[in-house]
């Protein structure tokens, strides 16, 4: 069985349980991904499978992409991830990993890119307390405070500070998986995932 | 582009019509769970607000319970809401109703439609 599954955010809703509890989830709209290129033992050294997700136009693909595609006769596809199998061997290139990899109840671990935030402060970026909002306080709210010690006479390397934060890689573990649809090809997960409606998630199977 | 989330909704949505709006007196059937027991409650009071919409629509209930008065907010589309009685249909001239909260008496009454 393959590992994970490619897929794009939709946007959250809410379902409800038979037991009539409101659970929040976010829709992912996930494969149908096509095999691309097989990594085999005797070749590469470990087993793999390539997956592509998302057919897009001719000329939306570059070059040395669109002939890699091209080798294993594979439509031209947006985005292109590799994900492990026990034996690589029993996939051919061109075939189609579905959602029913997944069933209900699952945990899968799900990798996004956050969304951006921009120039943010170290209360947002790093959980700050910032200064006190009384007692005579004045230009001294949102600071970052000491620099750190003074003998150093420098300040040390991976201080906290404020700087651009998000669009980082994020692995979000343990996600419940509360409904899956063959036929839209739908997973719906409990809670929030990282990224922007539209942006590429890769959901791979927990442990 | 199909709307997947829209779709999603529309099929949690409760397919028959339930008409009510502010201001009118209903009894809410609520199926509790207890343990393993089940039972149906009733609660019967004004309707005060109705809020979001679709399938996230919840609804508002006030009643004045041995003086103390009690609002209770319900999943419109919940499973466990059994049925919805309207008994009297409320004449308003908002939608929400919270000038209730800080009235006693024969003003904390919403007038009748006829």
């Amino acid at each position: 069985m393959v590992a994970g599954i490619l897929g794009e955010k939709l946007g959250m809703t809410r379902i409800f349980a038979k037991n009539g509890e409101s659970i929040p989830v976010t829709v992912i709209l996930a494969g149908p991904c096509q095999v691309i290129q097989k990594k085999t033992i005797e070749k590469d050294g470990y087993n793999a499978v390539q997956l592509g997700f998302k057919e897009v136009k001719e000329k939306k693909v570059s070059k040395p992409i669109a002939s890699h595609l091209n080798k294993y006769k594979v439509k031209p596809i947006k985005h292109i991830r590799e994900f492990k199998v026990n034996d690589s061997n029993k996939y051919s290139s061109g075939a189609e990993v579905k959602v029913d990899i997944f069933k209900e109840g699952d945990k899968v671990d799900i990798v996004g890119i956050s969304k951006g935030k921009g120039f943010a402060g170290a209360i947002k970026r790093h959980n700050f307390s910032g200064g006190p909002k009384t007692h005579g306080q004045k230009e001294y709210f949102r600071s970052v405070g000491s620099m750190g010690a003074t003998d150093a006479a420098r300040v040390f390397k991976g201080k906290k500070l404020p700087g651009h934060m998000g669009t980082d890689r994020v692995t979000v573990k343990n996600i419940e998986v509360i409904k899956i649809n063959l036929e839209r090809n739908l997973i719906l997960v409990r809670g929030s995932v990282p990224g922007a409606k539209g942006a590429l998630l890769v959901i791979n199977i927990n442990g | 582009m199909v709307d997947y989330i829209k779709q999603l909704e529309e099929e949690q949505s409760k397919k028959e019509n339930i008409e009510f709006a502010p201001g009118d007196t209903v009894e809410v059937h609520q199926k509790i769970i207890e343990g393993t027991r089940e039972r149906v409650q009733v609660f019967k009071g004004v309707v005060i607000a109705k809020k979001h919409g679709g399938s996230k629509e919840t609804f508002t209930v006030r009643k004045i319970s041995k003086g103390v008065g009690i609002e209770k907010v319900f999943q419109l589309h919940s499973p466990n809401i059994v049925k919805i009685v309207t008994i009297t249909k409320g004449k308003t001239r908002r939608a929400k109703l919270y000038y209730l909260r800080d009235r006693i008496g024969k003003t904390s009454k919403v007038k009748e439609k006829r």
